[in-house]
């Protein structure tokens, strides 16, 4: 195996690593918040990560490019901590954006199909509206560990976002998926079958580790 | 009523509403539970019985009156401290367990608490309920009758002032209705622990309580000692009631 075709694997890995990472410590509080807090406009932010999760990838893409571009609203501000274009950094940020609407709204759902009864007894019990909300949490864990993995599985698969905030530059910003495009385009299948393979191997190893996750909660 | 009880109220209602809406669901001129005793709240169905147990447990504020809980005064812009609050507890009709172990849910109270050595206390509130040796089932495999004993045991683990009690034993067979009326008898006998039940079950009441309330439409229409209370009633829909002779 070339040393560059390890360095794809590891890029994405990367890339999609850190945006799981960002969109699920955004995401799961937010979408807890939202399926246990009554408040006014509650349907609205529901309705939004709704759209959220089918939100075409490329279009987020698209966003994200115009945001960071030098003469985007927030690249025109050339802030030291904002990620340039082309880098694995923007490939974060379009990734992130792209899984916290996902592991949100998974969340929230989750959550939500835990008895409403369960927080009054456990209020009851003694426990702060905190406390109460955490273990409210813990319950919908199933959900949860599935909210992360649809997150996962809507970044690491995904192709248009990266491609244009990335640039699917060789040795700094090329992904599996990109370098799928680039090698079909070129005709060179076998290293495009080869790519899809390691993809499918990744995905599914990632998921039996949230499918460990989710415990002996599974098989009751 | 002699002036030593008086003062030793537990609680003191006056002039309590719960408005949800536009509908006046409870609205109790006064109420006193006393240290020690068994209140029954007797009354048909939505007649004010569970939401008067919440207010009772500040689950929700009221929307009018007070409540005085140990000569504190609360009402709706005053709500008490965790500590207060955390020295009242709930067990409900129908017991919500924790997809845990029976063990874990008897602890789970303290554990807020910040009890993480808790051995003793769950292992004496499980003996008291009869569980020790389902300690380390899950809570999701056990019976009606056994999930509401360990609702009642993680109840006790955590030895509150005043338990409440909303329809303890309804929907459960005789075997399991006789367990846990014994243990509400003990409790109440042995530990002093004050206790409020509400009930449609007159029988149950007559049982359990030293005195009986009956509501009706959200107000206490009678509350009596509970021989004076079934022998009697001083008014005709608590009679009519007793005798199962009202239409509601």
């Amino acid at each position: 195996m070339s040393s560059d075709f390890i360095e794809i694997v590891l890029l994405s890995l990367r890339v999609s690593g850190q945006a799981l990472l960002f969109s699920s410590v955004i995401g799961v509080p937010l979408g807890a918040w939202v399926g246990l807090k009554r408040f006014r406009g509650r349907r609205l932010i529901a309705a939004m990560l709704y759209t959220g999760m089918g939100f075409p990838p490329v279009v987020i893409g698209l966003f994200v490019y115009l945001l960071l571009s030098r003469n985007g609203v927030l690249g025109s501000l050339n802030l030291p901590f904002l990620p340039r274009l082309f880098t694995p950094a923007a490939m974060v940020v379009a990734q992130t954006v792209i899984a916290f609407p996902l592991v949100a709204g998974f969340t929230m759902a989750a959550v939500m199909g835990v008895h409403p009864q369960l927080r009054q007894q456990l209020v009851s019990l003694g426990a702060t509206p905190r406390q109460a909300a955490l273990t409210v949490l813990m319950e919908a864990r199933l959900g949860v560990i599935v909210a992360i993995a649809a997150g996962f599985g809507g970044i690491i698969s995904e192709v248009g976002a990266v491609m244009l905030v990335g640039g699917n530059i060789e040795g700094r910003t090329r992904v599996l998926t990109t370098a799928i495009v680039l090698e079909t385009r070129k005709g060179n299948f076998e290293l495009a079958l080869a790519l899809g393979g390691v993809l499918l191997l990744l995905t599914f190893l990632a998921n039996l580790v949230m499918l460990r996750l989710q415990g002996r909660a599974f098989d009751e | 009523m002699s002036e030593a009880r008086c003062a030793d109220a537990v609680y003191r209602l006056r002039n309590l509403t719960k408005i949800y809406g536009e509908r006046r669901v409870l609205s109790i001129a006064a109420l006193e539970v006393f240290r020690g005793e068994v209140v029954a709240l007797v009354g048909p169905s939505g007649s004010g019985k569970s939401t008067l147990l919440r207010l009772l447990n500040f689950l929700e504020p009221p929307s009018e009156g007070i409540i005085e809980f140990e000569g504190q005064v609360y009402h709706s812009a005053r709500s008490p401290e965790l500590y207060v609050r955390r020295r009242i507890v709930t067990v409900f009709q129908r017991p919500m367990l924790l997809n845990r172990s029976v063990w874990d849910n008897t602890a789970y109270g303290l554990r807020l608490r910040g009890e993480h050595d808790a051995r003793a206390w769950v292992e004496q509130a499980l003996a008291l309920v009869g569980l020790q040796g389902l300690a380390h089932q899950r809570a999701h495999t056990l019976s009606g009758g056994e999930a509401q004993r360990v609702a009642l045991a993680r109840a006790l683990a955590i030895h509150p002032q005043v338990l409440l009690l909303d329809e303890p034993t309804a929907n459960l067979d005789p075997y399991n209705v006789g367990l846990i009326e014994g243990i509400i008898q003990r409790l109440n006998r042995d530990q002093g622990t004050t206790l409020v039940l509400v009930t449609h079950n007159v029988f149950q009441a007559r049982r359990l309580a030293q005195r009986v309330a009956f509501l009706l439409d959200g107000q206490i229409i009678e509350t009596a000692d509970t021989e004076q209370f079934f022998e009697a009633p001083q008014d005709a829909r608590t009679r009519a009631f007793i005798h199962g002779e009202m239409v509601y």
